[in-house]
């Protein structure tokens, strides 16, 4: 049966077919802002790598700069203070997205440099010895190992940008928050309007982390390692924002 | 348009004092609740019988997966209603806030209860000190010794997340702004100069987060 | 300064490898200091010498892993460590150092193999994206190299899965594979078990008597040491305490310290 349909009993088919196109919109948002962050994330982390200081110090700034507001700030300086500088004032939804793959760009950009790190020094050295080019020796070498350090950390990136995406409901995009406000400002059962958007969260959670463990599991086959079981999780903050990078895990 | 320095100079006093003393409230309220709730969560998830180990780690993997934003309004709209539980915009807030930063807090205590070295609990019970004195003079003392600077990421965190509860219509420092840019539709000045706060609060503090780690580890 | 070994296109040059007053410093630590030496064209030497006596600083200058602090290093003629620029010598940049780089491969104490890639593609990906080789020409090249190190089945494994005697022997087919002129072998022997050392000992020596490389070796096998090289050098705090051939320095060594320093490796 459609769970979007308004036949469903109840509150559930009264509540459904609204959340069903939050739900979509929430999911254009973590899409969009996943793409912009990951962009993001390996720009500024491979250029905090940089020997150049012209290439380190402006990564730098910018992680600082986002990490240091939180997205709400930051959606909101985009979208109702910077009209006033450029006369320009950028759609809703793009402007959520704008602000969502910023701020979660920079905290990317340190995941992407620890996996790098994590990276023996060993290996940058066999590929030295047999004269790749830096670009090469990233490229063919470094990176393949060091996507699978990535890989759990930004497991929990992509699921506290899942969070954050419910702060464009703000600005007035119709996502999941935004459509179950309207539901409870209509008159309807609130208790049941905020289980199915609780549930609705967590399914998609529990979507990302499927998809993340997969891609895990592929990494470690292609690296010769341990391959995990699939169910238990260890996702870990050591700390508000700040999110921790397993590096490594046994070669 | 551009800046207006006669806004901004305008609008700063009642910015700096109304809005941050909601702010300081709100994110000196959640990080107690998150700290003390987040220290039982911790003992919770150690405890003997499964039955409160389970659902405990079931609640927190559930506040962590789902928004802040989300939680804030089970409390600010269900709750009333369903419970009959009614709570100021504020309080509600630190609740919110305080409740899901305690289930990231209870993960830095369990990390920092499970780095204390075997040999303390051992050289404890050889000690033959009961088991309550073993938590509170022994094994939390250099748990939170060794958690401290996540800890105070954590307080960050709270205070640069706390903004949210503007949307539950909590005047912090960002509501303000967003009140006071309303009043002429000039958004420019306020919320630069909330951002700015926010910015000046977080960056030198977690510097000094970073600081005590280092000088924690060596 | 000396004469320009390039000036004369049809004659040998007199080195393959040339330290001339190389100093090396980790902070406060001098790991070598003023080192001048020599390596002739297909000669094969072994530095012997205490942990920490500079020994494999030297094959990490010369694999350009490091950089000197003083002096300068040449390769077949080629300036390593630095490149002119007018009548300035400068330090060497990247392209630069992949050009006389070329000419070197190394083989490592711990293998290195990459993990992201399988036995053959460990071998094959060097030459096909640094030498600009087909795939086909560059995976019949490993397969022969495969077959050289007996390692022929194993092509398709993961290096993970192979004992570290069958890693190495793949790590040295890779290096093979880029065709250098000068093979350093960093204790390559020492992170093996007991029982898979000889297997790779016995490879080396018939590479190494085949006789078209310059090998420049740094173990700890003594014997090993004394089957595979022309002329042995002890170092002791960065520099060369004593050489020769290995029967004279094994059998008759001159100073106390290359005296001192065998009876300790002989008795372990």
């Amino acid at each position: 049966m459609n769970p979007c349909s308004s036949d469903l009993p109840g509150t559930v088919g009264e509540a459904m077919p609204f959340l069903c196109d939050g739900a979509l919109v929430t999911a254009q948002a973590t899409l969009g802002g996943a793409a912009l962050a990951l962009v993001l994330a390996f720009a500024a982390g491979l250029a905090m790598l940089s020997p150049r200081r012209l290439v380190r110090v402006p990564a730098r700034v910018y992680m600082e700069f986002f990490r240091g507001t939180s997205v709400i700030v930051q959606m909101f300086w985009i979208f109702f203070a910077l009209p006033v500088l450029t006369g320009y004032r950028l759609a809703p939804l793009a402007a959520g997205i704008l602000a969502l793959g910023l701020n979660l760009g920079a905290y990317g950009a340190e995941v992407v440099r620890g996996g790098v790190l994590a990276v023996p020094r060993a290996q940058r050295e066999a590929a030295i010895a047999l004269n790749f080019s830096p670009y090469q020796r990233m490229r063919y070498v470094i990176m393949p190992q060091a996507l699978a350090a990535m890989l759990p950390p930004l497991n929990n990136l992509l699921i506290e940008l899942l969070k954050a995406t419910s702060l464009v409901s703000a600005i007035s995009v119709g996502d999941l928050i935004f459509e179950s406000k309207a539901l409870i400002n209509s008159g309807s059962d609130r208790a049941v309007v905020m289980v199915l958007v609780m549930v609705i969260y967590l399914l998609y959670a529990g979507l990302i982390t499927a998809v993340m463990r997969l891609l895990e599991r592929r990494m470690a086959r292609m690296l010769g390692r341990e391959v995990r079981p699939l169910w238990p999780r260890r996702r870990r903050r050591s700390a508000g924002g700040e999110l921790t990078v397993a590096a490594g895990g046994a070669r | 348009m551009t800046w207006d320095w006669g806004r901004a100079g305008e609008i700063a006093p009642e910015l700096f004092t109304t809005g941050l003393k909601v702010t300081a409230q709100a994110t000196l309220g959640a990080a107690v609740l998150a700290f003390l709730l987040g220290l039982v969560l911790a003992l919770a998830l150690r405890a003997p019988t499964r039955w409160v180990r389970l659902p405990v780690r079931v609640l927190i993997e559930l506040i962590r997966s789902t928004p802040l934003l989300a939680q804030l309004f089970i409390l600010y709209y269900v709750l009333p209603s369903a419970l009959g539980i009614t709570m100021g915009a504020l309080t509600t807030g630190i609740v919110g806030l305080g409740v899901h930063y305690a289930c990231y807090t209870a993960e830095v205590y369990r990390a920092g209860i499970d780095n204390v070295p075997k040999g303390q609990w051992e050289a404890a019970v050889a000690l033959n000190l009961p088991r309550l004195r073993v938590w509170t003079s022994v094994i939390l003392p250099q748990a939170v010794r060794k958690v401290l600077p996540a800890l105070g990421n954590n307080l960050i965190g709270i205070f640069k997340e706390s903004p949210q509860l503007a949307l539950i219509t909590v005047v912090d420092v960002l509501g303000l702004a967003r009140q006071l840019g309303s009043e002429d539709f000039r958004y420019l000045e306020p919320l630069t100069l909330a951002g700015l706060f926010f910015l000046v609060v977080a960056i030198p503090s977690s510097i000094l987060v970073r600081r005590l780690e280092r000088r924690l580890e060596s | 300064m000396k004469a320009d070994p390039k000036a004369d296109p049809t004659a040998e040059p007199q080195y393959m490898i040339r330290f001339d007053k190389v100093g090396k410093r980790y902070g406060d630590h001098q790991v070598l200091r003023d080192l001048d030496f020599t390596v002739r064209p297909r000669e094969r030497c072994t530095l012997i010498g205490p942990s920490g006596s500079g020994k494999t600083t030297i094959l990490r200058l010369l694999m350009t892993l490091e950089r000197v602090t003083s002096g300068t290093i040449e390769v077949d003629g080629e300036l390593l460590s630095h490149m002119r620029r007018g009548d300035r010598l400068v330090p060497a940049d990247e392209k630069h150092l992949r050009r006389v780089r070329r000419k070197v491969g190394m083989v490592f104490q711990q293998f290195n193999l990459f993990p992201n890639m399988n036995v053959l593609r460990n071998i094959t990906e060097a030459p096909v994206r640094v030498l600009g080789r087909s795939r086909e020409e560059a995976e019949q090249r490993a397969m022969e190299l495969l077959e050289m190190v007996g390692l022929s089945g194993k092509a398709d494994a993961h290096p993970g899965r192979l004992s570290g005697g069958q890693q190495q022997r793949v790590a040295i087919a890779r290096a093979l594979a880029m065709e250098p002129e000068i093979l350093l072998l960093d204790e390559v022997t020492s992170a093996l078990d007991p029982e898979l050392v000889a297997g790779v000992q016995s490879l080396l020596r018939d590479i190494a008597s085949e006789g078209n490389l310059t090998i420049l070796c740094v173990t700890h096998e003594m014997n090993f040491a004394r089957d595979i090289s022309d002329r042995v050098l002890m170092f002791d705090h960065g520099q060369i305490v004593e050489e020769g051939p290995p029967e004279k320095i094994f059998s008759d060594p001159v100073e106390q310290r290359t005296r001192d320093f065998l009876q300790a490796v002989l008795q372990t």
